[in-house]
């Protein structure tokens, strides 16, 4: 049984500090940007949440995969959390750029940029894989159907991505196509160090979860081999994955 | 495939017998058009706004058939049928996605002509070889959808909410390609060609999710 | 007649959750023998039946029919099953023939067959009404037929009496019963009627086996622990 916690200590003293840097760079280092100005600087914080989320949704679908090869259901609650995780940094990315939307160009939602508006889809159907989870009370079910929608999801995102790409008339000169990164030096320092410190974050967060589930999973089944199953109240239904 | 020829004509039969979907299916676009007509004000539509109302509306109906895909498997037994016959299970996909996918077809030849008359301002006729094609992808890739949303769906608590509330956002991509490409389509000065990368997009998306759907399928059968 | 057992349970589970529907579990079945399952409602004679109709897979254990290992050769015996539990497994808006139909062109059955099974239960004349317009009696002779329309070589058998009167019972007789010569598994609310014609008995309880012993040897005793 492995066990999250191993090593948690030195990863997240590792995210408190790569995130301390790189506020410290976005706020005393990189020059303000010459036509949006200081809210610009939420541009750091916005994006890497939009990727990291992104990638969350991508390897919760993928262990969604390993858990249906293999049956083992470890994987399910590793895909669990892995979804959950991304969409809270997703929802937490919405609400970045929607700030960063209000303040450069005055409204709190635009539809002319594509990844915010894939964002929002993306998010609208990953915010049924709880009620999903939640309304099949068979827990290996749950944890069956559970996969098979994370990977149906994993294989919508770039799908959804491309098309609603494709529906912006005009793609707006975004930094966001960081493919061949027209952010100049500093920028593009800041960025990179902020994107590590949300990986990080992300990484760091599961793995708590996952300790702590993984800890209460293994109490309760301690708990019923020591008093017996009679006295242990029956689990409630929930949407967590229960093994 | 002679299994899912064999499921496929049971459906088809007992939606004759019963027609539980169908006619709800079309009863519900055609009032949906003239609760656009109401909600926009306007006598007529041309261009995106009528290529966007055809969408939704078929969306919406679709949804509806969706939702009565597997519910006779479920409360008659026809899934156990099914699992206990020495038959390849991916064919019950193939099959309920055919039944449906006709079923869209069958609603599109009421509804398709219904909007033609009540809202569409420009004819509808010279535009009916282009938006047979663009259909005919868009409801395949509703039929794929609709097929694994309503199998997940069907053995939930919440069978009827939660198919629609997963299937949407699924389709969103299905429904930019389908309103877009059908846009050019509907405009007044004469039927635009058909824009070819709307056509790729549906096609990359009808691919990928039913490749997709055929791995998976499986897995929500299976006990 | 061949070596091989039937049926063979060797140590299966079955979990719902935490809840234990099926533990410890181990019975041989040689073929042609029926077995008779005992126990109370929810002691987990369905979950077993379900289990041997490859309904259900095994969360422990092996389960070997016809000498093929389950889950894996699930797909080798599934045509040479047949069950037939509480659902009559019949679609309510069509006829009894169109149902029958539909189920033999999924198991590569001959349509005269049906017909043949139609008579031997007389319903010949009330078949090509909707299923849900037949009584229970007659529903019931409609889901033995079919589930013997394959041929079976195991037939699983949960309640099959149920709805039919004497006579009905009478017919049905032969395709389910002893003489249709098929390795029966039973399960029955009438412990003596079971075990009338059974030649191995199970006892459960609470998904656990109190006694797996030749349908002679049950004795009053043992019957009374299962429904204490």
């Amino acid at each position: 049984m492995p066990t999250y916690g191993k090593g948690l200590r030195g990863l997240s003293i590792l995210t408190f500090v790569t995130i301390a840097v790189a506020l410290i760079l976005v706020f005393f280092y990189v020059p303000l940007d010459a036509t949006q100005g200081f809210i610009q600087k939420i541009f750091y914080i916005h994006v890497p949440l939009a990727i990291v989320s992104l990638c969350g949704f991508v390897f919760g679908g993928v262990l969604a995969v390993m858990h249906l090869r293999t049956g083992d259901r470890r994987y399910d609650l590793r895909s669990y959390v892995a979804i959950h995780m991304a969409l809270i940094f997703g929802v937490a990315a919405l609400l970045a750029g929607s700030i960063w939307a209000k303040a450069s160009w005055g409204h709190w939602w635009v539809w002319n940029d594509p990844t915010l508006v894939s964002y929002l889809i993306v998010l609208l159907m990953f915010a049924t894989y709880t009620p999903l989870r939640f309304s099949i009370e068979d827990p290996e079910r749950q944890a069956r159907y559970a996969s098979v929608f994370a990977i149906v999801g994993g294989a919508f995102v770039p799908l959804n991505f491309i098309a609603v790409r494709a529906a912006q008339e005009y793609v707006h000169p975004r930094v966001l196509t960081l493919t061949g990164s027209n952010l100049p030096g500093p920028m593009l320092l800041t960025f990179l160090v902020s994107l590590l410190g949300i990986t990080l974050l992300y990484i760091t967060l599961w793995k708590y979860e996952m300790a702590a589930k993984n800890t209460r999973i293994q109490m309760r089944a301690l708990r019923r081999r020591l008093l017996g199953d009679d006295d242990i109240s029956p689990l409630q239904r929930s949407a967590a994955p229960s093994l | 495939m002679k299994t899912a020829f064999t499921v496929l004509r049971k459906d088809l039969l007992l939606e004759l017998r019963t027609l539980e979907t169908l006619p709800a299916m079309a009863l519900f676009s055609i009032s949906t058009f003239v609760i656009f007509h109401f909600g926009l004000n306007q006598d007529t539509i041309h261009g995106q706004l009528a290529a966007g109302v055809l969408t939704a509306t078929l969306l919406f109906a679709g949804i509806l058939g969706v939702n009565r895909l597997f519910v006779a498997e479920r409360e008659q037994g026809g899934f156990d049928a099914f699992l206990l016959a020495p038959v390849d299970r991916s064919s019950l996909l193939l099959a309920k996605a055919t039944a449906l996918f006709l079923f869209l077809v069958a609603l599109e030849v009421i509804a398709v002509p219904a909007f033609g008359v009540l809202l569409l301002g420009p004819p509808l006729g010279p535009r009916l070889p282009s938006l047979i094609v663009v259909l005919a992808l868009a409801d395949l890739g509703i039929a794929v959808i609709g097929t694994l949303v309503s199998a997940l769906a069907v053995q939930t608590r919440a069978r009827d909410v939660i198919g629609p509330v997963m299937g949407l956002p699924l389709l969103i991509p299905a429904l930019i390609a389908t309103a877009r490409a059908i846009g050019p389509l509907l405009g007044t000065v004469g039927p635009g060609s058909l824009p070819g990368k709307w056509l790729l997009i549906l096609a990359l998306y009808d691919l990928v999710f039913a490749l997709v759907a055929y791995a998976v399928f499986d897995f929500l059968l299976e006990d | 007649m061949a070596d091989t057992p039937a049926i063979e349970l060797r140590g299966v589970a079955r979990y719902f959750g935490e809840r234990i529907a099926l533990r410890d579990l181990s019975v041989t079945v040689p073929a042609g023998a029926t077995l008779a399952v005992l126990g109370r409602n929810g002691a987990g004679k369905s979950t077993l039946l379900r289990v041997l109709a490859t309904l259900l897979r095994q969360h422990a254990g092996e389960v070997v029919l016809l000498g093929e290992p389950l889950p894996k050769r699930a797909f080798a015996v599934r045509g040479r099953l047949g069950l037939l539990a509480h659902e009559p497994l019949l679609y309510r808006d069509l006829s009894g023939r169109e149902n029958l139909r539909y189920h033999a062109r999924l198991h590569g059955v001959d349509p005269e067959r049906v017909e043949e099974l139609l008579s031997a239960v007389r319903m010949e004349r009330r078949a090509d009404e909707p299923v849900r317009l037949l009584s229970r009696g007659m529903v019931q002779r409609v889901a033995v037929c079919r589930a013997v329309l394959h041929d079976p070589e195991i037939l699983l058998l949960d309640e099959a009496r149920a709805n039919l009167d004497p006579g009905a019972s009478e017919l049905v007789e032969p395709l389910v019963g002893r003489p249709a010569g098929r390795t029966r598994v039973i399960t029955s609310h009438d412990p003596q009627a079971a075990l009338a014609e059974a030649d191995l008995a199970l006892g459960l309880r609470d998904g656990r086996p109190t006694f797996s012993l030749p349908a002679s040897e049950v004795t009053p005793a043992h019957v009374r622990e299962l429904y204490s």
